[in-house]
This record gives structure tokens, C-alpha cells and sequence, in this order.
């Protein structure tokens, strides 16, 4: 995984960097390691994702980033055809799936379904995921993909 | 407790008086400027109400319109400007709570003669259907478009795969919709796709754009600007028009609604489960006293969600419901965007919505429906905050 030409998607996409105030900084550098990290409040033990300033249940200020396994279970798909950005021209279609982790209060998150684009598709199947790392990108970045468990 | 005599309410206290909108064009296709666009929107509302321009006291707008008050109340020169209000974020979602705003601004006595309008020039400043020119993105984005999560189509697809999912709904309930706009817009010369009829086998053989729509599930993207004036009860009836008066209006979503990235509890929806609630509470009316019903497509799916969450047919029996003859007007059971709405007519972020339930409400409309008396509008599904709102007759009030 991991250099350009082995990514899901073509080069040439928006690039996610944290906000200015650094919210999202820790999640997105733990990708960048290897690491699936996600709010957990150490106060209540309520999970948080996306990331806040502040716990929802409780209202503790700072929820703790908590490093778990990246599996999973679709939740929600979509094949995508039509291509909304010119990277994208040309390159045929591509699933993105929703994916909720039970283990972590449910949590949701956004990714590829790797594997073949024209496969179907089952909400509730198990997935793992696996981190893509953009190194050639400026800045560099990597994402979290997942892939069907046997 | 309150005062006796005293109701926190919006029902019957305004009226639209005066719409009006420009040619709608195709993206890009706007000879006119955005802000000329918006312009003409508004003095082609106050001719048809018979008020001078000059008599406007506030405007009112969503989804961050570019055409700003200030800007518009020197440029038409008006006497004073008394509010200027912009709906918070939600996009096309806004459309109602647009109205309900300025409705509020009059009830509470801070202005009495508002505009409320959306202009929206895709050529001149970008089309909402493509994501080029962003190198670095923060935010909820950030967590969706490195994967191709990028354009609205995109971005609503999962909600609408999961209801799906859910309640057993079938691709030929998004296509009855979708197929309603298009029979209400052959009769509508102002719609863009007037003349250009569809069926069911040029739905289903569309092309995909997203699983599960097809091209002719998502709106379209156009330049134009509509515009209504309203103002108080008392004075609704001075005007050259039937006035059409505001029954009721709601905005917001439910518990955490706004939770990104795709993390709202209530996922499968399309946010009015409370707004319907405190819509029918306001207006006292229920969905069987609805005769016609504009309901905003982003996309179909969010359509069907919005209907059922409205109360018209529960999620199990959209099948059922939705079929075009239950959908078209004049006899269906709930004619629905008569005009060809944001997928036929046009996509005025769901302002020419409200237009066409103003003309319902007049008997003025291309596709009239039997029973227009209570026209209700439902703004953009799946967002937040999202808006609906309510317009009656005199005799409704």
C-alpha cells in the first residue's frame, strides 16, 4: 500500500488536513502511523467521532483520543459513476461505504470498499480496514480503507 | 403561563402578496449577472402584488446568498431597512425557514413590508455539482472527499441506500417521483424541461450517476432568482392579488442531527421528524387536510423519506403511495411539485416551492390541484437545519 499508483483512487483529490485549531490533528496523524484513533470521553466513556472540543453526553471539555482496531460493518454503500472532480474523469466507478464500529459505541466512518468496484454489496457485512498512505502528496496524508473480512 | 390572548405563533399573522421570478435558464446560461438576476426577481414580485419597491423594509435569505440586503436596499433605493436576516447553513434547506424569518421579523413588529428571495448564478460563481480547484480541505469534508464522497450526490447517497434498506423501499418509488415533476413541468412554459417529457424506460435506462439514482433522481443545476413580498394580516388584502397567508412554519432537526461525519443518530432520515411535528402544531392542521404538496428533490430518496416523516404514508408503504397516478395533479391523492419543482421547472434551491404553493393557494397553478385550499412546502431533506411551512386561503385561516 502506500506509495502513489497503489492508492484506491486517482491522485488529485482534496487533501484532509486539521482544522486551523488542531481538532482533528491527532486523528489525522495517527494515520499517518498506523493508528485508528477516536474521541472516548474519560469521564462518562461515551465514544465521540467526528472529534469535538467537548464530551456530548456530559460536557467534559478534551475527550481523551483512544486507539482502537479498525473492523467494522457496512453500514451504508454507494457506487459512484458519476465523476464530481476531474481526477476522477475517466477512472470508471467506485464504491464508498459507511462503515459503523460497533465496538466503539457504534461510531460511523467514510471509506472505499476495497476490492473489485463492481462487486456487490452487503449492508452488514464485516469489514477491516487498512491505511493508505499518500506519501507523494503535498501535504502528505493517508486515509483509512477497508476491505471484507473472509 | 401565558397572557390570555396572548399566542407565540405565526399562523394567519402574514401573507404573501406578491411572487416573481426571471427566466430560468440552464447553468451557465444566464445572460444576467447574479445580482441583476435578483433584482428582477424582486420588482417582478412587488409588480405583481401592485406595492412600490420603495415600500420594502427587509430581506430575507439561506444557504449565505450572495445578493446582501444592504446592497439590494440601496440599489432599489428603498425608504428603510428595518431586518436582513440569513438562515444558518442547511443549503436548500432553508427555503421555508427563509419565509418563517421574515414572517417572525413582521409578527414581532420589526419590520412590515419583507422580501424574501434566493438568487443563484451557477455560471458566474461555480456549479455545486463539481469539486475542482480544492488542493487542502478541513472540517466535515475532510472525512468524506479523499474518498470520493464529494458533490451533493455523493453526500446523500448512503442516507437514501440505508432507508432503502430499512422500510423495503424499491427504485420504482424514487422513479414515480421523479416521474410526477417531469408530467407537472409539460404544462408549466416557465419550467426548464417544458417540452421534454419523461417515461419509465428513459428513467430506467439512465444513466447512474450514484447508486441508487440515476440521472433523473437528481435535481437539476440552473441560473434564475424568485422572489415573494410579504406583510402583515392587515393589510393582506389591500394588494392586487388573492393573498395566500402563512398557516405555519417550522425549522431545525433532531437530536444531534448535525453529528459529522455521516454520525447522526438518526441516520436514515431526512431531518423533519420534529420540524413536521411543530409544523402541524403551529398550523392546527394534520397531513389529511393537505391537498397539494411541494417537496423539495436534492434527490427523490429524500423526497420519499420527507413524505413519510410528514405523515403522509408510513415508511413500509411507500411502495404503495408512491405511484404517479396517487402524485399528479388534478385528482391524485397527493399532487406533488406541480410546478416540475428542482427537478423539472427548476433548481431555485427550492424557492420556486414556495412560488408554486403561493399559486396553488390562488388557483393560478399549471397543474392545479382539486383541493389547494392547505398547500404545504417541504424544504431540502437530509440536512440541517431543514424548514417546512404551510400557505392557506382566507377560508383555510
Amino acid at each position: 500500500m502506500s506509495t502513489f499508483g497503489s492508492t484506491y483512487l486517482p491522485a488529485g483529490l482534496p487533501i484532509p488536513v486539521s482544522e486551523p485549531d488542531g481538532l482533528s490533528a491527532p486523528y489525522w496523524e495517527g494515520l499517518r502511523q498506523n493508528r485508528l484513533l477516536v474521541q472516548r470521553c474519560c469521564h462518562c466513556r461515551t465514544w465521540q467521532f467526528g472529534p469535538e472540543w467537548i464530551c456530548h453526553h456530559c460536557h467534559a471539555f478534551d475527550p481523551e483520543w483512544t486507539e482502537i482496531e479498525p473492523r467494522g460493518r457496512i453500514f451504508s454503500w454507494e457506487r459512484v459513476w458519476h465523476p464530481s472532480h476531474a481526477a476522477l474523469k475517466q477512472h470508471g466507478p467506485y464504491i464508498a461505504v459507511l462503515v459503523e464500529l460497533p465496538q466503539a459505541g457504534h461510531i460511523r466512518m467514510v471509506g472505499n470498499l476495497l476490492g473489485d468496484p463492481r462487486q456487490e454489496v452487503r449492508i452488514g457485512a464485516s469489514v477491516a480496514g487498512t491505511f493508505e498512505h499518500h506519501d507523494n502528496a503535498h501535504p502528505t496524508f493517508s486515509l483509512l480503507q477497508w476491505s471484507l473480512q473472509r | 403561563m401565558p397572557r390570555p390572548g396572548y399566542e407565540r405563533t405565526l399562523r394567519g399573522r402574514v401573507a404573501v402578496i406578491g411572487i416573481g421570478e426571471t427566466e430560468y435558464y440552464r447553468h451557465g446560461a444566464s445572460p444576467d449577472p447574479e445580482f441583476k438576476l435578483a433584482l428582477k426577481a424582486i420588482l417582478s414580485a412587488c409588480a405583481d402584488a401592485g406595492i412600490d419597491p420603495r415600500e420594502i423594509d427587509g430581506f430575507s435569505s439561506y444557504s449565505d446568498d450572495r445578493s446582501e440586503a444592504s446592497r439590494l436596499a440601496a440599489a432599489l433605493g428603498t425608504r428603510q431597512l428595518r431586518t436582513a436576516t440569513m438562515q444558518w447553513g442547511g443549503g436548500g434547506g432553508g427555503c421555508c425557514a427563509a419565509v418563517a424569518n421574515a414572517a417572525a421579523s413582521i409578527v414581532a413588529g420589526l419590520a412590515d413590508c419583507v422580501v424574501v428571495f434566493r438568487s443563484l448564478a451557477q455560471g458566474q460563481y461555480g456549479r455545486f455539482g463539481q469539486t475542482d480547484g480544492i488542493n487542502t480541505i478541513s472540517g466535515e469534508r475532510a472525512y468524506l472527499m479523499p474518498y470520493g464522497v464529494l458533490a451533493p450526490p455523493q453526500r446523500f447517497a448512503m442516507r437514501v441506500q440505508r432507508y432503502m434498506h430499512e422500510h423495503g423501499v424499491r427504485q420504482e418509488a424514487m422513479r414515480a417521483i421523479a416521474l410526477a415533476s417531469y408530467h407537472h413541468a409539460q404544462a408549466n412554459p416557465r419550467a426548464a424541461m417544458h417540452g421534454k417529457p419523461l417515461d419509465p424506460g428513459k428513467y430506467d435506462a439512465s444513466r447512474w450517476i450514484v447508486e441508487p439514482f440515476h440521472l433523473y433522481d437528481c435535481c437539476m443545476e440552473n441560473d434564475g432568482a424568485a422572489a415573494l413580498v410579504l406583510v402583515s394580516e392587515e393589510r393582506a388584502q389591500e394588494f392586487r392579488q388573492k393573498p395566500a397567508y402563512l398557516l405555519g412554519a417550522a425549522i431545525g432537526s433532531g437530536h444531534r442531527a448535525g453529528a459529522i461525519p455521516h454520525n447522526s443518530p438518526d441516520y436514515a432520515s431526512a431531518s423533519f421528524e420534529t420540524v413536521a411535528r411543530d409544523l402541524y402544531r403551529m398550523a392546527r392542521v394534520g397531513p389529511a387536510d393537505i391537498g397539494v404538496v411541494q417537496s423539495y428533490e436534492n434527490f427523490t430518496g429524500g423526497v420519499v423519506m420527507a413524505l413519510a416523516e410528514h405523515g403522509f404514508f408510513k415508511p413500509e408503504d411507500a411502495n404503495d403511495f408512491l405511484t404517479v397516478e396517487n402524485l399528479t395533479a388534478p385528482s391524485g391523492r397527493l399532487p406533488l411539485n406541480t410546478s416540475g419543482g428542482n427537478l423539472a421547472e427548476c433548481y431555485m434551491h427550492g424557492f420556486e416551492l414556495v412560488l408554486e404553493a403561493v399559486r396553488q393557494v390562488r388557483g393560478t397553478s399549471t397543474s392545479q390541484a382539486k383541493r389547494s385550499d392547505v398547500a404545504l412546502v417541504i424544504g431540502g431533506p437530509m440536512v440541517t437545519p431543514a424548514s417546512n411551512l404551510l400557505l392557506g386561503s382566507e377560508a383555510a385561516r
